[in-house]
């Protein structure tokens, strides 16, 4: 196997854990680590072939993954806001439990 | 391949699998700490040292301490009391990710013979470099991304604020 299949085979299984957790897990919290999972293995995609790939000295897949680090860091605050203000109105964060939309 | 991409590899999936399995949720987010480092080290071994660093201070530095905040300001949903941790629909969830995994896995054994494979030569980029991309061609986007983390940060206070005023607008105090 070449490295970078070996990477890719890696960000793949990251992949899968990850949505795994997002659509199993019952806390919403955990979905949202599930969903950070996800978007980490994309970032492993990327680098691995901006390594592998012709043009390195382009930067392309490194800038790709340094801009999807900053958008996934500010999804991360919002979600987590979003997941606290909900605990705040519903005391509870079971996914499970959050069947209307009506507050 | 080397031994210590697979060391790194098991610890990052390692830490990704008991992020999603483990009952208690600090636990949890103490093992997706850890997936995350494994990721920046799997980075620095792509010599991609910019965007490991980058990975190291905001993953670790800023989501996963944002994870233990809002894990401990929801507190009494730390161990759920009945019906364990895992969703009603959790055989199709967990069908649903194999699916997928399945067809990347296929997909990445399947075209490996057309990727780019050997030992290619290090590209040599310093962060002097990369910073002069982020000022000159990538500038538009740098400037969106400072524009979102703003409306984010912004956003993100107003969600989490404390409800003060009811809709008629009357004062109300929680």
């Amino acid at each position: 196997m070449s490295p970078l299949a070996g990477y890719l085979m890696v960000a793949a299984l990251l992949f899968a854990i990850g949505l795994a957790g997002a659509l199993t897990r019952r806390n919403a919290i955990l979905v949202l680590i599930g969903i950070e999972l996800m978007l980490n293995a994309a970032n492993l995609n990327l680098i691995a072939f901006w390594r592998y790939g012709p043009h390195p000295e382009a930067l392309t897949g490194m800038m790709f993954a340094i801009f999807s680090i900053a958008v996934a860091a500010a999804e991360a605050a919002v979600g987590l806001g979003l997941v606290i203000q909900i605990h705040r109105h519903l005391k509870t964060t079971d996914l499970d439990e959050m069947n209307r939309m009506k507050g | 391949m080397s031994i210590v991409f697979w060391m790194i590899s098991a610890l990052t999936l390692a830490g990704g699998l008991a992020a999603v399995l483990l009952k208690n949720l600090v636990h949890c987010a103490l093992a997706v700490t850890v997936a995350f480092a494994g990721l920046a080290l799997l980075f620095l071994q792509l010599d991609a040292q910019f965007a490991g660093f980058a990975q190291i201070l905001v993953y670790i530095g800023a989501v996963a301490i944002l994870v233990v905040f809002a894990i401990l300001l929801t507190r009494n949903s730390e161990t759920p009391k009945e019906g364990g941790v895992f969703s009603r629909t959790w055989l199709a969830g967990l069908a649903v990710a194999a699916a997928v995994f399945a067809v990347l896995g296929w997909a990445v054994l399947a075209g490996a013979k057309g990727l780019p494979g050997g030992a290619a030569a290090a590209p040599a980029v310093t962060v002097n470099e990369i910073g002069r991309a982020l000022m000159g061609r990538y500038v538009l986007p740098l400037e969106i991304v400072a524009l979102l983390l703003t409306a984010a940060l912004i956003g993100a206070v107003i969600v989490a604020m404390h409800e003060t005023l009811n809709v008629n607008g009357n004062g109300r105090a929680k």
